[in-house]
């Protein structure tokens, strides 16, 4: 008699995918040769790869061995869902009535791509990343996982280049800017495997603010999200970049994310978790110019059993160069976050300033939040400091609300609202902010 | 006929240690009444109790307010009811915006009278506020900052008087509102508090100092003295207690001797 162990494996279990599977998306969609061998070639540094082990400081506190792949490995398959499926409020227009730029992706095909005349005119490329690689080959080839997200930085790495399944690719050319704002929907209403990419390049001097959304309906299917984005923002050039995730609750996202910003460049990088069952994102800049300035904020709210864990870096690969990050979050339930942070920088890189603060609000005794904040400096004349921070409900804040008539419930709201209200006044678009703010009220009452 | 709050025989202890050994006092509306009493006689704990701060038990005593049990109510009930503190150090909250605040603080009782009610319009509610502020020659700027959050001393004890302007209590109690207060922005919040004085209004004046009775006068003073009101008397009471400290309390009432 066999007797079959319920018991979970003590290391994680890979997905099921093969070469084959690599070759057919390769081509379905009749893709050039290049990408089709850059894809395989990601494909042989994944199988190199071991799946990360809890037993690494990165990956410890973080056990997403609940996954089924039998689920979750399968690749969303678009069902004929058109623009209408996607709520309004997620597509309406972020400033006033004129639409800078919309894509929407439902199930990882593109449903609508509308881009303003007066920023087409300027040479601005907004489109899927399929269509980007036909028809600008060599800005998306020079482009793709070469400089910021590479093949190498992980499994989850190398098995997004082989097999990324949908994207984005915004392009603004030298001394040009994209005046409105450009806004990205990833909207699934189907279960299973997601491989969604971001590649922004900004040319010298050129300008952009973009917003890219993440949803799904509620299923009791898994998914896995596997995504990566890349924002390269070249010298003297500006990108102000949102991106917001609310996966449905048996979603499990495995990203890679990293700025790359040029001499005396900009990055505003605002970061939301709200969804999601599980997500491990890395996000990471590089402040590779002299002058480079990058500011990172995130803000989460975890409850039931969700598990967000954040592995920021602030790399400081050039002098005179400055970082700051902010990530505020709330745990209620028994849900679990986790921030870790580190701040590094070479030998020879003097006059730098980096900073980072973790804020937490803890909303149950059943919660857990860590942050682990870091540094690594080799130069000596440097500004570099970094804070964590843990607090529960104040009950002297609700009690002064409540005095002036509010009740509790309300008064609760208030101050967990204002908690993250320094971050959320960061996000640009009103509308953005007010859904934002409606789904954390969610969260606090439900 | 005005509200009525009255406190009788009331005990209360914090962390089980009793501060209140039966405090008895009414204050009408109309009324304006000083309570003094050296450091640590029991005057904040006192404001605190009343207004249903849950750290303050009351262990013995009943307060009726308009006639009905006021211990029975929570905080917000108790402020909609028409019971106003002035807190001795109020908190900031950050985040939450002065004017945010006011108008969800105005809309409580909107709600609470009509389940029904939108509460109060936003142009309506910006005319509210400014003339307010003017009264108390308040930068229009402080509407939009998170409430106390880096506010002074003296800014925070005015945002203190405007939210009680603005709401309109029929009892006011104003704990040590005059401490730390240089003696412009005493005259400042005084005047406001002049202001607002009327036959609709209550008003408890606790502090430590005469100082702030020279801009308010009250009709009724009050002594407090090791949890229990020891003197009663009209303005003159506080008159001696400036001239001769409280020592002579002290040597009259102390458990001691």
């Amino acid at each position: 008699m066999v007797v079959r162990s319920r018991r979970r494996s003590l290391e994680p279990i890979a997905p099921g995918y093969t070469r084959a599977d690599v070759e057919a998306i390769s081509a379905t969609n009749n893709e050039p040769q290049w990408l089709r061998e850059s894809r395989l070639a990601a494909w042989e540094l994944y199988e190199d790869l071991p799946m990360p082990s809890l037993q690494t400081e990165e990956w410890r506190r973080t056990d997403y061995r609940h996954i089924r792949w039998n689920e979750a490995e399968k690749q969303v398959r678009a069902n004929g869902a058109t623009l209408n499926t996607v709520p309004a409020a997620n597509r309406e227009p972020l400033i006033g009535e004129a639409q800078g730029g919309l894509l929407v992706f439902v199930d990882g095909k593109v449903v609508h791509n509308e881009l303003a005349q007066e920023l087409t005119q300027q040479g601005i490329v907004f489109t899927d990343l399929q269509t980007a690689c036909r028809e600008h080959p060599d800005l998306v080839r020079a482009n793709l996982m070469t400089k910021a997200v590479l093949p190498s930085d992980g499994k989850f790495a190398a098995l997004h280049a082989a097999l990324w399944t949908h994207g984005v690719f915004l392009y603004v050319p030298r001394n040009k800017a994209a005046e409105l704002p450009l806004h990205v929907v990833n909207y699934n209403t189907r279960a299973g495997a997601s491989l969604g990419h971001v590649l922004v390049v900004l040319e010298e001097n050129a300008q952009a603010t973009m917003l890219v959304d993440y949803s799904s309906t509620t299923s009791e299917t898994q998914s896995a999200y596997i995504g990566a984005t890349e924002l390269l923002v070249g010298d003297a050039a500006n990108l102000q970049y949102v991106s917001l995730q609310d996966w449905n609750r048996e979603t499990f996202e495995f990203s890679h994310q990293r700025g790359r910003i040029g001499r005396n460049a900009n990055l505003d990088w605002i970061v939301g978790n709200m969804g999601g069952r599980l997500v491990k994102a890395y996000l990471e800049i590089e402040l590779d110019g002299m002058g480079a300035n990058g500011r990172m904020s995130g803000f989460f709210f975890a409850d039931h059993d969700q598990l967000f864990d954040h592995d920021t870096q602030q790399n400081h690969n050039a002098p005179l160069t400055t970082s700051d990050l902010l990530f505020k979050g709330a745990a209620r339930d028994t849900a679990r976050t986790v921030w870790q942070g580190m701040i590094k920088s070479l030998p020879q890189m003097q006059k730098i300033d980096g900073f980072q603060a973790s804020r937490n609000l803890l909303l149950s005794e059943d919660a857990r939040m860590d942050a682990i904040p870091g540094l690594e400096i080799e130069a000596d004349d440097v500004a570099c400091s970094h804070a964590a921070t843990f607090g529960t409900l104040e009950e002297e804040s609700v009690f002064y609300l409540m005095a002036r008539g509010i009740d509790r419930p309300t008064a609760e709201l208030m101050v967990i609202d204002g908690f993250f209200d320094e971050l959320l006044q960061r996000i640009p678009f009103e509308r953005v902010r007010e859904r934002l703010q409606a789904a954390m009220e969610n969260k606090i009452i439900g | 006929m005005g509200a009525a709050l009255e406190i009788r025989n009331l005990h209360v202890s914090v962390e089980d240690k009793p501060i209140l050994r039966g405090v008895n006092l009414t204050i009408k509306q109309g009324e304006v009444h000083a309570l003094m009493g050296p450091n640590g006689s029991g005057k904040s704990t006192l404001a605190n109790a009343l207004m249903g701060h849950p750290a303050y038990d009351v262990t013995a005593g009943q307060v009726i307010y308009d006639g009905q049990d006021l211990l029975e109510l929570e905080a917000d009930e108790r402020s909609r009811a028409g019971l106003f503190l002035a807190f001795q150090y109020p908190v900031s909250i950050p985040g939450v915006t002065l004017a945010n605040f006011l108008r969800q603080a105005i809309n409580s009782r909107k709600k609470a009278e009509d389940p029904e009610s939108k509460g109060i319009s936003v142009p309506e509610f910006i005319r509210l506020l400014r003339s307010k502020m003017d009264y108390l020659q308040m930068d229009h700027s402080f509407a939009g900052r998170y409430l106390n959050e880096g506010f002074s001393g003296g800014e925070k004890k005015r945002a203190e008087i405007l939210q009680m302007a603005t709401l309109e209590p029929k009892i006011a109690v104003l704990d040590e509102t005059d401490s730390g207060l240089d003696i412009d922005a005493l005259r400042i919040v005084s005047e406001g508090v002049n202001r607002l004085k009327g036959p609709d209004l209550g008003v408890l004046i606790i502090t430590h100092y005469q100082r702030i009775l020279n801009y308010i006068k009250p009709e009724f003073v009050h002594v407090m003295f090791e949890g229990q009101i020891v003197e009663n008397g009209g303005p003159e009471l506080a008159l001696q207690l400036e001239e001769h400290g409280y020592d002579w309390v002290r040597a009259k009432h102390s458990a001691a001797q």
